[in-house]
Parts: C-alpha cells; sequence; structure tokens
C-alpha cells in the first residue's frame, strides 16, 4: 500500500511520458505516448469546437458560436495590434499556435491529464517553429536589411559596437526564453498543484489516523491548493496569450525589421 | 511515516532507473517532436484551410448584414423625411388654394351684395324721386284746386251777402289773402 502510495504522491509521476502504441520507424522510437494522446485531445476539441462554430455560421450565433467568433476576434485584434495589417497573413498561425498552446493548459488542468506544454521539447520546438518563420520570413521579404533588427539607426557609430551584441543575443535568448516560460511555469505549476494536493491528503490520512491537529494543517493545506488552482488556471490562460502576443512582437520584427 | 513518504519520490524515481526528471528524459524526444509535428501540422491546415475562412466569412456576412441593415434604416428614414416633407408641402398649397378660393367666393358675394344693394338703391332712388315728384304735382293741382274752392267759396259767401262779385276779383282778393299768410 505504501509502495502505491509513493507513485501517487511523487509530483515527477504526471510528466512521464509512458507509451501506449509502440512504433519505431528508421531507428526512431516514435510510439504513440500519453503525451501524443493528449496532443491529440487538444487538437481535436479545437477543430470539433471551432469547425462546429464555422459550418453552423448562422447570422445570430449560438453561444458556442458567439464564443468561438470572439476568439477568432481576439487573435485577429493581438496580431493586427503587435504586427499591423500585414501582419494578417500569420493570423491562422498565430491563431493555431495560441489555442493550441491555451487546449494544452486547459486540458493540463483536468487532474489526471497529461500536460502537453509541460515539456521542454514541446515548447522548444513551438519556440524554434516561430523563430525559424521569423527568420525564413525577415530574409525572405526584406532581404539583408532585416539584420538591421541588429542595429536600430539613430545611434552614434561608436555605440554599434556594444549595441549590435546585445541585439544579437537578445535575439537568440528569444526561443530560448519563449520555450523556457511556457515550460517552467506549467511545470512548477503542476508541481504545486501535486504537491499540495498530495500534502493535504496525507495530513488528511494522519488526522483519521488520530493526530488530530494534523488535520488543521490539512484544511490549510486544501485551502492553499485551491487557491493555486485558480491560479493555475490563470496561469495557463495568460501563458498561452504571452506565447502568442510574443510571436506577434517577434512577427512584427520581421514584418518591419528596422524598428 | 506518513510524512517520510513526502521526501520519498525522489528516491523512488532513481530506484527505478529512469532519470529523476521525466521531462528531460531523452527516449521520448523523438516521438513527440513526431506527433507534434504531424498534430500541429494537422492542426493548421485545418484552420487555414477550412475553419478559419469560414468563419471570418460568417463574421464578415454579419458585419455586411449589418451596415446593409443600417444603409436600409437610414434610406428609409430618409425617404420617410422627404415624404413628410412633401406632405408639408402639399398640405400647405391646400390650406393656400383654400383660402385663396375661400376670398374669392367671399370676394364674389360681396361684389354681388354691392351690386344688389346699388341696384336697390338706384331702384328705390328712382321711385322715391317718382313719388317725391306725384306728390308735388298732386301739391300744385292741390293748391290750385284749393285757390279755385277758395275762389268759389268767397263769391258764394258773397253772393249770399248779396254782394256780387265776378270769379275774377274773388281769385285776386284770395291770392292776395294767401300771399299775404304766406
Amino acid at each position: 500500500m505504501n509502495l502505491s502510495f509513493h507513485q501517487m504522491a511523487d509530483p515527477m509521476h504526471q510528466f512521464e511520458v509512458q507509451k501506449l502504441f509502440d512504433l519505431q520507424v528508421a531507428g526512431f522510437d516514435l510510439s504513440f505516448t500519453n503525451a501524443a494522446f493528449y496532443m491529440l485531445v487538444s487538437v481535436a476539441l479545437i477543430i470539433i469546437f471551432f469547425g462546429l462554430a464555422a459550418s453552423r455560421g448562422k447570422l445570430i450565433p449560438s453561444r458556442s458560436q458567439s464564443i468561438a467568433e470572439i476568439g477568432y476576434g481576439f487573435v485577429a485584434n493581438m496580431v493586427r495590434s503587435t504586427a499591423g495589417e500585414e501582419g494578417l497573413k500569420f493570423f491562422p498561425f498565430v491563431f493555431t499556435l495560441f489555442f493550441f498552446v491555451f487546449f494544452a493548459n486547459m486540458i493540463g488542468m483536468v487532474p489526471y491529464a497529461f500536460t502537453t506544454t509541460s515539456h521542454l521539447v514541446v515548447t522548444g520546438a513551438l519556440a524554434l517553429l516561430v523563430i525559424s518563420i521569423v527568420i525564413v520570413y525577415g530574409l525572405f521579404k526584406n532581404g539583408l536589411k532585416f539584420f538591421k533588427l541588429f542595429a536600430p539607426s539613430g545611434a552614434p557609430f561608436l555605440i554599434y559596437f556594444l549595441l549590435v551584441p546585445i541585439e544579437v543575443v537578445s535575439f537568440i535568448a528569444r526561443p530560448i526564453t519563449l520555450a523556457l516560460r511556457l515550460f517552467a511555469n506549467m511545470l512548477a505549476g503542476h508541481i504545486m498543484l501535486k504537491l499540495f494536493a498530495t500534502f493535504a491528503a496525507q495530513l488528511f490520512a494522519a488526522a483519521i489516523a488520530g493526530t488530530a491537529l494534523l488535520g488543521v494543517v490539512g484544511v490549510l493545506a486544501f485551502t492553499m491548493g485551491v487557491a493555486l488552482n485558480a491560479l493555475e488556471l490563470l496561469v495557463a490562460g495568460l501563458q498561452a496569450y504571452i506565447f502568442a502576443i510574443l510571436t506577434c512582437v517577434y512577427l512584427n520584427d520581421a514584418l518591419h525589421p528596422s524598428h | 511515516m506518513y510524512f517520510l513518504s513526502l521526501a520519498a519520490p525522489a528516491a523512488h524515481g532513481e530506484a527505478a532507473g529512469g532519470a529523476a526528471f521525466p521531462p528531460f528524459d531523452p527516449w521520448h524526444f523523438p516521438s513527440q517532436l513526431f506527433w507534434l509535428a504531424i498534430l500541429f501540422g494537422a492542426l493548421y491546415l485545418a484552420l487555414s484551410r477550412f475553419i478559419l475562412p469560414k468563419l471570418g466569412g460568417v463574421i464578415e456576412s454579419r458585419e455586411d448584414t449589418i451596415a446593409d441593415s443600417l444603409d436600409e434604416a437610414a434610406r428609409l428614414n430618409e425617404q420617410s423625411k422627404e415624404a413628410k416633407q412633401q406632405q408639408d408641402l402639399a398640405l400647405a398649397e391646400a390650406r393656400a388654394k383654400a383660402r385663396e378660393t375661400a376670398d374669392k367666393a367671399r370676394a364674389k358675394v360681396e361684389a354681388e351684395i354691392a351690386a344688389e344693394t346699388a341696384k336697390v338703391d338706384g331702384e328705390l332712388a328712382e321711385r322715391l324721386a317718382e313719388a317725391e315728384s306725384r306728390i308735388q304735382t298732386m301739391r300744385t293741382e292741390a293748391m290750385s284746386n284749393v285757390e279755385q274752392i277758395a275762389t268759389n267759396a268767397t263769391q258764394a259767401m258773397l253772393g249770399r251777402l248779396g254782394i256780387a262779385v265776378n270769379e275774377a276779383e274773388a281769385r285776386q282778393a284770395v291770392a292776395r289773402n294767401t300771399q299775404q299768410e304766406g
């Protein structure tokens, strides 16, 4: 009994990737895992939710269609306000990114569900995708003028020796911070949730076993757990928003590199 | 005893032989990247090709409908304003026409009355003059008759008294007396 309890209490257990179907291709282990499954769930939910809203497409929208349209307008406004009208060509990408992360984060809030975005591989891949698009599109559209990004005009000549390395480092830091921010937030948040939940459960068990005073601490831990749940819901939405809006800001640099 | 178990997880992870920190366990990296690429790609395709254009179209068509309805309302409003203006105009015209007709009718009636009055006045004056002249002739006739009667009466009275006077003398005497009186 104690062993199974250990497994349940392990705050890292929720991040473990487990194979559901084995799949080996050319020496790579491409097994369908629980991580892939929850990724599939969020993708399916997004397609169903927005697909239904779009296919009904009523002039006077139902509630769910209204919510889908608010989501559409929200992302469209975000892209327009940070990257301008030209940024709208990236609207489908930002939309996909935002709702992929948002749904993954929210599904992660369901107890026992796997949080796709709590893995650095996933957030890192998304961040690299974003920065690759910025670099490729920036070079494609602006040619060498894209490198003006690293040398903002209007500074005295000598300052550039200092300014350019700083700009280069800050540009390289972008995908790293983009990936780490989301990953660390989701990881830390879920560890905290698990810790407080198991802590409360253990304290209640101890109280039932006889040490009544521990029950009082258990109530405190439980209250903290509830508050953390609310906080994590906020973080889940906020981090998706931050990921998407930073993507827009970086895309804006690709569209208009000379600040 | 339960408290001790809090410290246990880390030991358990290491004891299981895997890495202690699952997100950095490299065995699942290819699988994660593979499924992320497929699923994210599928989601992007589904959204950008089918769902988002349709959703955007729905929103746009709603905005168009609203704009059209507003335009239509503005047009109808304009139309009603115009109709009201026209009605006011027609009303004013009708009123002016009515006044004109009434004035004309009144003027006509007044003219008729004046003409009638003048005609009647003229007739009356004519008849009055006629009557007056008749009275005058009657009076002069009567006056001449009175003189005759007075002459005759004087002759007759003097005859009774035994004084014979002829008619011319008697008339003279009467005329003298009436002239003295008159």
